[in-house]
C-alpha cells in the first residue's frame, strides 16, 4: 500500500517535471537513485532505517496531511467567496464586521489542534535526546573540510581515521562534468558501524562549526569547536548510507560528505580485527634501536609541534626559552630533557606525554644535534619508556 | 512629470488650506539631499530599496545560474558563499526593511492626518545614512578576499576567518541599524503624538498599528544585533574571545544572541505587510475589515511571542530536551494569532462585493502563498522533523514563501494600491495583472521544488550537489530567471510610466471601497497635507471640515 502511494507520488512529481525537465539540458545526464542516499527527483524524506527516522517521517506525513486539510478547508471558503461574492455577479456587501464569538472559536480551535500536534512530537523529542546506554561511542570531529572518526568505547575502541571526499569527485566538480550515482558522496574511508546496535556519536570540531547529518538515520547534530554534543542512531538495515555537512563551514562546505557503512555483527567484528592489525603494523616498536640519521629525520617531523613556540631556528623568544645552546639540551644526562618533555615546566612548557616513546626520543635527538648543538648523542625510545615508569 | 518628481501645478486642491507651496523647499538635487518632506523621503526609501532589490536579485540569479546544473560552471565555491551571504544581507537590510520604512514615511502621516513625520531632519539623516552603508556593503565584493562569505547569519567562528570585508560588512550593519532605530523612533513618536484630533488609537488604520508595533520590535532588537556583531569585531581584532573557542568563548552563544535579534526581525519584515493587506482586502471587498480589534491584539501577540521562540533556529546545535520542547511549543503557538489574521481577512471577503484589480490580486496571492509558508513553518517548528530539514533547501523554500510571497507581494499590493495617490497617475491594469500572474507562476516554479530538494536532504549554501537533485534545481533556475524578469518589467512598465506621468490621471478616490484619510487628499497628494489638523468624522475615516 505504502509503496503504491509512493510510486504514485513519484509519477505525479515526474509529470509536473516533464515541462521543466525537458527544457533543462540536465535531462541528458544519466543518474540513478542512490540506495541510502538521495533518490532521483525524490519528493519526501528518505527511506528511514532507524526508529527515530521512521517516527520523523510519520510526524512529517501527519503534519502534511493535517496542514493540507486545513489549507483546503480555509482556502475552499476563500475561493468560494471569491467566485460568489464578486461585484460582477451582483453581490452586495454585507455590513457585519465583528463577532467576539467567532474570534474566540477560531482562536481556540487552532490552539487545540496545535496541542494535538505537539503530543506525538514531544514523545519523539524525548526519544531522540536519549543518548544513554550506547553499545558503541564514536567521536566525529569536523575539520575544514573532512571528518575524523575516533572509536571511543565499545567494540573497535581505539580505532581512529580521517574520512575525506574522494579526490576525483572534487576534480569532476571543478571541471563541471559530474559523473556517478555517488557524485560528491564518495569518501576514502567510510564510517563503519554494526547493525542493530545503539551508536552514540559525539560531535566536536577543530576549526568552525560543521554538522553531522545522515538523513536515512534521522540524525543531524552540529559539531562545535571547543564543545562536545551528542546524538545517536540504531540502524536496522545493513548497507551504505550517505549524508553531507549541513552547517556552512567555509569554501569547501559542499565537499565533506559522510558515508556510513552498516555491517552485520560478524562483518563488523572482522572489520575491527583488520583495522586493529593495520594500526598495530603502523605503530612504532619502542624496543627498536635507531641509527642517528633515521632518528634525526623522524625528529625533524616531530619538531613541528615545538616550532610554534621555540621557532624553527630553536631560538625561542620572549618567555619561551631557546633550545639552541640550552644547557638542558646539551647535558649528557638524557633523563633531564626526557623529564621536561614528559612532565612539562608549568606554566609555559606543556607536557608532551601523549607523544609515543619513539617520537619523544626522536625529537630530543633532533634538538641535541641541530643548529649549534652538536652533541652527537642518540636517545633511544627505550630510555623514554624507562623514564615513563 | 508627476507629483513624485515635481511638486508643482496642483496647489489648488488642497482642501481649503491650500497655498502656494512651491517656494518653501529647495529644488533640484537639494530637494532630495536636504529632503525633510515625508513624501520625498518615502520616495527616496522606495527607490533605494528597489535598487537594492535589483542588486540582490542579480546575486540570486548568479546563485541560481551556478546551480542550474551539478558541477561548477560559473563561480568557484568561495565566490558562491559570498553570493549567498550578500544576497541575504542585501535583501533583508537593503530591500525589505527600507521598503517598509518608505511605505511608513509616505502613508503614516497621510493616514493619521499629520502634516509630516515628527522628526523631519532625523528622517532625512536616517535615509542618507543608508547610502554609504549600502555602498560599503556592495563594494565589499571588490575588497581583498572578496565579500563576507559566512552566510547572512554571520556565524562565529567562521566570521573570524573572513578577510577585511567582514569589518566593512559589520560597519555597514551598524550604520543600517542606527538608521533603522532612528526611523523607528520617528514612527513611534509620529503615531503617538501627531494623530489628528478624534483619531484614537483603536480607530487608527491597521498599517499604522502594525508599524507602531514593528517599530518597538526594531528598537528592542537592533541593539542586540549591534552587540553581537561588535563582539565579533572585537574577537577579530582586539583579542577578546566572546565566540572564539580557542580562547574559551562559545560559538553557540553567538547564535543565541543573533537569533534573539533574528526572530523578531522576521516579524519586523512581515507585520507591516499584514497592515497593508488589512487595507486592501476591505477596500476591494467593499466591506469593513472584520475583527479590527482582534487584528490589533493578534499583531501584538505575534510581536510578544516573537521574543521567546528564537532557539527554534538552533535545534541542531544540541539543546537539552527541555529547551527543545519549550521552543517547539512556543513556536507552534505563534501559528494561532497568525491564523486569526488569515481568518479575519477571509471573513472580510465573505459576502463582500469583490473586484480584482491588481492590488487585490496581490493581496489574495499574498494570503494564499504566505499561508503555505506559514504551514511549512509549522512543520519546521516540530523539533524532530526540523532535525531532518534544518539547513536544507526546505528551509530556503519556507522563508522565501514568507519573505517573497509574503513581504514582497504585500509591498507590490501596496504599491499598486497607493501609486495613484503617490503619482497622480493610474497604472495600466493589464500590465499590473500580467505582473501579478507572471510573478505568481514563476515564484512557485522557483521555490516549490525546493521543498522536495530539502526533504530529499540537499543542504543549503552548497555550490555543487549530487546529481539526483539536478532536475528540481534546473527547474528552480528557470523559474528564478522568469521571476527576475517580471520585476524588471514591473519597474520599467508600471512604476516608471507612473513616475513620468504617462497614463490616465488618477482621481482622488481611485478605489470606491477604500476608506481612510489618504483618500481625503487629492491625487497626486500635494507636497504638504494636513498642515492644520483636520476635523474628522466619528470613525476617523473622513475629513468633515
Amino acid at each position: 500500500m505504502m509503496k503504491t502511494t509512493k510510486s504514485l507520488w513519484q509519477k505525479a512529481g515526474l509529470l509536473g517535471l516533464a515541462l521543466g525537465g525537458s527544457l533543462a539540458s540536465t535531462a541528458a545526464l544519466a543518474v540513478n537513485s542512490l540506495k541510502g542516499g538521495p533518490g532521483v527527483n525524490q519528493i519526501n524524506l528518505p527511506h528511514p532505517v532507524t526508529e527515530i527516522a521512521v517516527d520523523q517521517m510519520w510526524l512529517h506525513n501527519f503534519m502534511l496531511i493535517i496542514c493540507s486539510l486545513i489549507f483546503v478547508g480555509v482556502f475552499g471558503v476563500m475561493f468560494w467567496s471569491i467566485f460568489r461574492h464578486r461585484r460582477s455577479k451582483g453581490a452586495k456587501p454585507a455590513h457585519f464586521h465583528e463577532s467576539t464569538t467567532v474570534e474566540i472559536i477560531w482562536t481556540v480551535i487552532p490552539f487545540v489542534i496545535v496541542i494535538l500536534m505537539a503530543l506525538p512530537a514531544t514523545k519523539v523529542v524525548v526519544a531522540m535526546k536519549d543518548t544513554t546506554a550506547a553499545d558503541l561511542t564514536i567521536k566525529a570531529t569536523g575539520y575544514q573540510w573532512k571528518w575524523g572518526y575516533d572509536y571511543l568505547k565499545g567494540e573497535g575502541e581505539g580505532i581512529g581515521f580521517i574520512s575525506t571526499l574522494d579526490a576525483s569527485q572534487r576534480a569532476m566538480s571543478d571541471a563541471g562534468k559530474p559523473q556517478g550515482d555517488d557524485y560528491l558522496l564518495k569518501v576514502d574511508n567510510p564510517l563503519v558501524v554494526p547493525v542493530d546496535r545503539k551508536v552514540r556519536i559525539i560531535t566536536t570540531a577543530n576549526d568552525v562549526i560543521h554538522s553531522f547529518m545522515v538523513p536515512a538515520f534521522g540524525v543531524k547534530q552540529d559539531a562545535i569547536p571547543g564543545f562536545v554534543r551528542d546524538t545517536w542512531f540504531r540502524a536496522t538495515e545493513t548497507g551504505d548510507y550517505y549524508g553531507q555537512c549541513a552547517e556552512l563551514c567555509g569554501k569547501e562546505h559542499a565537499y565533506m560528505p559522510i558515508h556510513v557503512k552498516v555491517l552485520s555483527a560478524e562483518n563488523y567484528a572482522a572489520w575491527v580485527d583488520t583495522k586493529k592489525k593495520e594500526i598495530a603494523a603502523k605503530a612504532d616498536d619502542p624496543n627498536k634501536v635507531w641509527t642517528l640519521p633515521d632518528l634525526l629525520a623522524r625528529g625533524e617531523k616531530v619538531y613541528a609541534n615545538c616550532a610554534s613556540c621555540h621557532q624553527a631556528n630553536g631560538k625561542g623568544g620572549g618567555p619561551v626559552k631557546p633550545l639552541d645552546g640550552s644547557p638542558v639540551v646539551l647535558d649528557a644526562d638524557h633523563l633531564k630533557q626526557i623529564k621536561v618533555l614528559l612532565n612539562g615546566i608549568p606554566p609555559g612548557m606543556p607536557a608532551w606525554k601523549q607523544l609515543n616513546d619513539t617520537e619523544i626520543a626522536a625529537v630530543i635527538t633532533y634538538t641535541k644535534n641541530t643548529w649549534s648543538n652538536k652533541t652527537g648523542q642518540i636517545v633511544q625510545p627505550s630510555e623514554v619508556a624507562a623514564a615513563r615508569k | 512629470m508627476s507629483a513624485v518628481l515635481t511638486p508643482h501645478g496642483h496647489a489648488a486642491g488642497d482642501h481649503g488650506h491650500g497655498h502656494d507651496e512651491a517656494h518653501d523647499h529647495p529644488h533640484g538635487w537639494r530637494r532630495w539631499l536636504f529632503a525633510t518632506n515625508h513624501k520625498d523621503i518615502g520616495t527616496l526609501y522606495l527607490l533605494f530599496s528597489f535598487t537594492m532589490l535589483m542588486i540582490g536579485g542579480i546575486l540570486a540569479l548568479l546563485i541560481r545560474a551556478e546551480l542550474f546544473q551539478p558541477g561548477l560552471q560559473i563561480v568557484n565555491p568561495q565566490l558562491f558563499n559570498q553570493l549567498t551571504t550578500m544576497h541575504g544581507l542585501i535583501m533583508v537590510f537593503g530591500a525589505i526593511m527600507p521598503a517598509f520604512v518608505g511605505f511608513a514615511n509616505w502613508m503614516i502621516p497621510l493616514q493619521i492626518g499629520a502634516a509630516d513625520m515628527a522628526f523631519a531632519r532625523m528622517n532625512n539623516f536616517s535615509f542618507w545614512l543608508m547610502i554609504p552603508a549600502a555602498i560599503m556593503l556592495v563594494m565589499s565584493f571588490f575588497m581583498p578576499g572578496g565579500a563576507p562569505a559566512a552566510g547572512w547569519t554571520l556565524y562565529a567562528p567562521l566570521t573570524l576567518q573572513m578577510g577585511p570585508s567582514m569589518d566593512a560588512g559589520i560597519f555597514a550593519m551598524h550604520i543600517l541599524g542606527a538608521s533603522s532605530i532612528m526611523g523607528s523612533i520617528n514612527i513611534i513618536v509620529t503615531v503617538l503624538n501627531m494623530r489628528a484630533p478624534g483619531m484614537t488609537l483603536m480607530k487608527m488604520p491597521m498599517f499604522c498599528w502594525t508599524w507602531l508595533i514593528t517599530a518597538y520590535l526594531l528598537i528592542a532588537v537592533m541593539p542586540v544585533l549591534a552587540g553581537a556583531i561588535t563582539m565579533t569585531l572585537t574577537d577579530r581584532h582586539f583579542g577578546t574571545s566572546f565566540f572564539n573557542p580557542a580562547g574559551g568563548g562559545d560559538p553557540v552563544m553567538y547564535q543565541h544572541i543573533f537569533w534573539f535579534f533574528g526572530h523578531p526581525e522576521v516579524y519586523i519584515m512581515i507585520l507591516p505587510a499584514f497592515g497593508i493587506i488589512s487595507h486592501i482586502v476591505p477596500a476591494f471587498a467593499r466591506k469593513k475589515l472584520f475583527g479590527y480589534t482582534s487584528m490589533v491584539y493578534a499583531t501584538a501577540s505575534i510581536a510578544i511571542l516573537s521574543f521567546i521562540v528564537w532557539a527554534h533556529h538552533m535545534y541542531a546545535t544540541g539543546m537539552p530536551v527541555t529547551g527543545q520542547l519549550f521552543f517547539m511549543y512556543a513556536t507552534m503557538l505563534i501559528s494561532v494569532p497568525t491564523g486569526v489574521k488569515v481568518f479575519n481577512w477571509i471573513a472580510t471577503m465573505w459576502r463582500g462585493s469583490m473586484t480584482f484589480e491588481t492590488p487585490m490580486l496581490f493581496a489574495v496571492g499574498f494570503i494564499f502563498v504566505f499561508t503555505m509558508g506559514g504551514f511549512t513553518g509549522l512543520i519546521l517548528s516540530m523539533a524532530p522533523v526540523d532535525i531532518q530539514l534544518q539547513d536544507t533547501y526546505y528551509v530556503v523554500a519556507h522563508f522565501h514563501y514568507v519573505l517573497v510571497a509574503g513581504s514582497l507581494y504585500a509591498m507590490f499590493a501596496g504599491a499598486y494600491y497607493w501609486l495613484p495617490k503617490w503619482t497622480g497617475v493610474m497604472y495600466s491594469e493589464g500590465r499590473g495583472k500580467f505582473h501579478f500572474w507572471g510573478s505568481l507562476i514563476t515564484f512557485n516554479v522557483t521555490f516549490f521544488p525546493m521543498h522536495f530538494l530539502g526533504l530529499a536532504g540537499m543542504p543549503r549554501r552548497y555550490a555543487d550537489y549530487p546529481m539526483q537533485f539536478a532536475d528540481f534545481n534546473a527547474l528552480a533556475t528557470v523559474g528564478a530567471f522568469g521571476f527576475g524578469l517580471m520585476q524588471v518589467y514591473f519597474f520599467l512598465f508600471v512604476v516608471l510610466p507612473c513616475m513620468r506621468g504617462k497614463g490616465a490621471p488618477a482621481p482622488q478616490r481611485p478605489w470606491d471601497g477604500a476608506e481612510g484619510l489618504e483618500w481625503e487628499v487629492p491625487s497626486p497628494a500635494p507636497f504638504h497635507t494636513f498642515e492644520t489638523p483636520p476635523k474628522l468624522n466619528a470613525l476617523a475615516t473622513k475629513v468633515i471640515g
